[in-house]
């Protein structure tokens, strides 16, 4: 994959990002199908992130729904303070909100990260673990924020433009990142983190730097996603939503951030599409919908192309190649 | 002046003294060995003046400067690159990406530049892949630029990996074990090729190896190490007759 036009490319995507948010202002905003297309955008965004630290750098995360919880309950819990605005100024507001709940997340990202990067692989992994539970469980018995009960976010504001404006977004600066002369150091420490310090790479600094950029969009991410569902519970950013990212990057292949963003799309219609299958009417069939049976087993179905999925892919769908042999 | 010097370098590890009270100095452009029977503390004194292990006691002077204690990534800033007994090269980067990921260390800007992606970034991207080029073409690496660093050959991810050692643009270079798994006429190439890295680019080299043949052949001074102490010190020859070193390395005489 090239990355030399990337940044007019990414104007492009922004542009019509943009028309494409015009063109869908009219629709009712909770249009089931333009929820689902929000998902999309939420989830390659925090795929594409969390792909950075699990893929390019070779940390194991395992709290990225914890990241994407501070976005989002400090996006809400700002604009949650503004009163009925037009359009206009809403989406002047909104990045702002955005932005504090990345920050907020980056923030914590880097908490995380200065005592923790020193561990590897499942240790690491445990730790990251625990720190999704601590922000779940500080979430819910935070009176302020509903505890338990939920939050309830006033601003319907995430739309088109900002979900894959954003997903966009992200996929430039992490690509940016990781396909520069100074990127290649995510991959060395990768490889092999003792040659990747004896040829002058300051590991630990490299580590924190995927982590808080990891954060920081898992935050954005958060803030699009309150601001799209409208109520925030702190058990929707458990360790199980944590695995579904994991799985996103690893079922696209580790590092190669095409090959995540189509899983991250492919997974988040799957359950849907399976949804819809069930609804079907086949014409001739006695049954009302033959396919009923999906609805029930819809979760298993989905389980069960995952093992399969790993069973004949276990490099992930799209290969870890995406690595190699970039300029 | 003596470029690196070790002055009673000394690492304990529990009850075990790996390397001893070692002095030992190089000069700007000189070519040492390190030599001594197995588990004798070479490559730990590689460690210690690589920074993998600080020194319990001793002092380590690069270019005038302490580097005791200091972080490898740092001291490889300062100009010591070494390479590893086993091969490690950046398995899932290219051969081109293996040597260009450690000009990171001369970059001018910084992530904002490879972020924004202006003239400045391209500029200098451009001029880094001319270097790396320059430096692949030399070692006769050139025609395999695109491909993963691990589907060279043996020969060729060995010398990848001294390439990759000079893009940090050191002042010494230390070579861990590099024959190790040569043929003999790997061996020779080798030999040449050490020869040509200290004459084109006027560094120092500090070289650890088994192969008596190649060590006293190519060194202008070989120190020998034998459970962490110096025992002897030379020019090739001296050391060649010296009857502790062939009593400790090269097995007493019957």
């Amino acid at each position: 994959m090239s990355f030399r036009h990337a940044k007019t490319t990414l104007l492009g995507v922004l542009v019509l990002c943009a028309l494409a948010s015009a063109a869908t202002s009219h629709l009712n905003p909770y249009a089931y199908w333009l929820n689902v297309a929000y998902s999309i955008g939420i989830n390659i965004i925090l795929a594409v992130s969390l792909n950075l630290i699990n893929g390019h750098t070779g940390q194991f995360s395992l709290g990225h729904a914890g990241f994407m919880a501070v976005g989002a309950y400090t996006a809400a819990i700002i604009t949650n303070h503004v009163g009925t605005v037009s359009p206009l100024v809403a989406n002047l507001l909104f990045p702002g909100a955005l932005l504090a709940g990345g920050l907020a997340a980056a923030l914590a990202g880097l908490l995380v990260g200065l005592p923790t990067l020193r561990l590897r692989g499942d240790y690491l992994a445990i730790v990251t673990l625990g720190f999704g539970e601590i922000i779940r469980v500080v979430l819910q018995n935070m009176d302020a924020v509903g505890g338990s009960r939920g939050y309830s976010v006033t601003h319907f504001w995430t739309n088109t433009f900002w979900a894959f404006g954003l997903a966009a977004v992200t996929i430039y600066v992490i690509g940016a990142l990781v396909n520069s002369t100074y990127g290649r150091g995510f991959i060395a420490v990768h490889d092999d983190e003792i040659a990747a310090e004896a040829m002058g790479i300051n590991t630990t600094k490299y580590k924190v730097t995927a982590f808080v950029v990891g954060a920081f969009f898992a935050g954005i991410a958060g803030g699009l996603f309150a601001h799209s569902t409208l109520y925030l519970t702190p058990t929707g950013f458990g360790f199980m939503q944590s695995i579904a990212f994991v799985v996103m990057v690893i079922l696209g292949g580790m590092g190669n951030t095409a090959g995540v963003v189509l899983a991250a799309i492919l997974l988040t219609l799957l359950p849907e599409g399976l949804r819809f299958l069930a609804a079907v009417h086949i014409p001739g069939l006695a049954a009302e919908r033959p396919l009923a049976w999906i609805a029930d087993t819809r979760m298993i179905i989905y389980s069960l192309l995952l093992i399969l999925l790993m069973l004949a892919r276990p490099q992930g769908l799209f290969g870890a190649k995406g690595l190699r042999a970039r300029k | 002046m003596s470029l690196l010097q070790l002055q009673q370098a000394t690492i304990r590890f529990g009850g075990l003294t790996a390397v001893s009270a070692l002095d030992l100095a190089i000069a700007p452009t000189e070519l040492v060995g390190l030599i001594g029977p197995n588990g004798a503390g070479k490559t730990t004194a590689f460690n210690l003046i690589t920074g993998v292990y600080p020194p319990t006691s001793g002092q380590i002077l690069f270019d005038g400067h302490s580097i005791a204690g200091c972080k490898p990534y740092h001291i490889t800033a300062r100009g010591i690159a070494r390479t590893f007994q086993n091969i490690r090269l950046f398995r899932s980067l290219s051969v081109f990406d293996n040597v260009r990921a450690v000009f990171h260390l001369h970059l001018q800007g910084d992530v904002r530049h490879a972020l924004w992606r202006g003239q400045g970034y391209h500029e200098e991207e451009a001029a880094i892949a001319r270097r790396v080029m320059e430096l692949l073409d030399i070692f006769h690496l050139g025609p395999h630029r695109d491909e993963p660093a691990t589907s060279l050959s043996y020969g060729d991810q060995r010398r990848l990996e001294i390439v990759r050692a000079l893009a940090a643009q050191p002042k010494l270079l230390l070579l861990d074990e590099p024959a190790a798994g040569m043929n003999a006429t790997e061996k020779v190439e080798l030999t040449k090729l050490i020869r040509f890295i200290r004459d084109q680019f006027q560094i120092a080299i500090l070289l650890v190896e088994h192969d008596m043949q190649l060590v006293m052949g190519i060194c202008e001074r070989i120190a020998v190490l034998d459970y962490g102490v110096k025992i002897a010190e030379g020019a090739p020859e001296v050391i060649r007759r010296d009857p502790k070193v062939i009593a400790a390395y090269l097995g007493q005489e019957a």
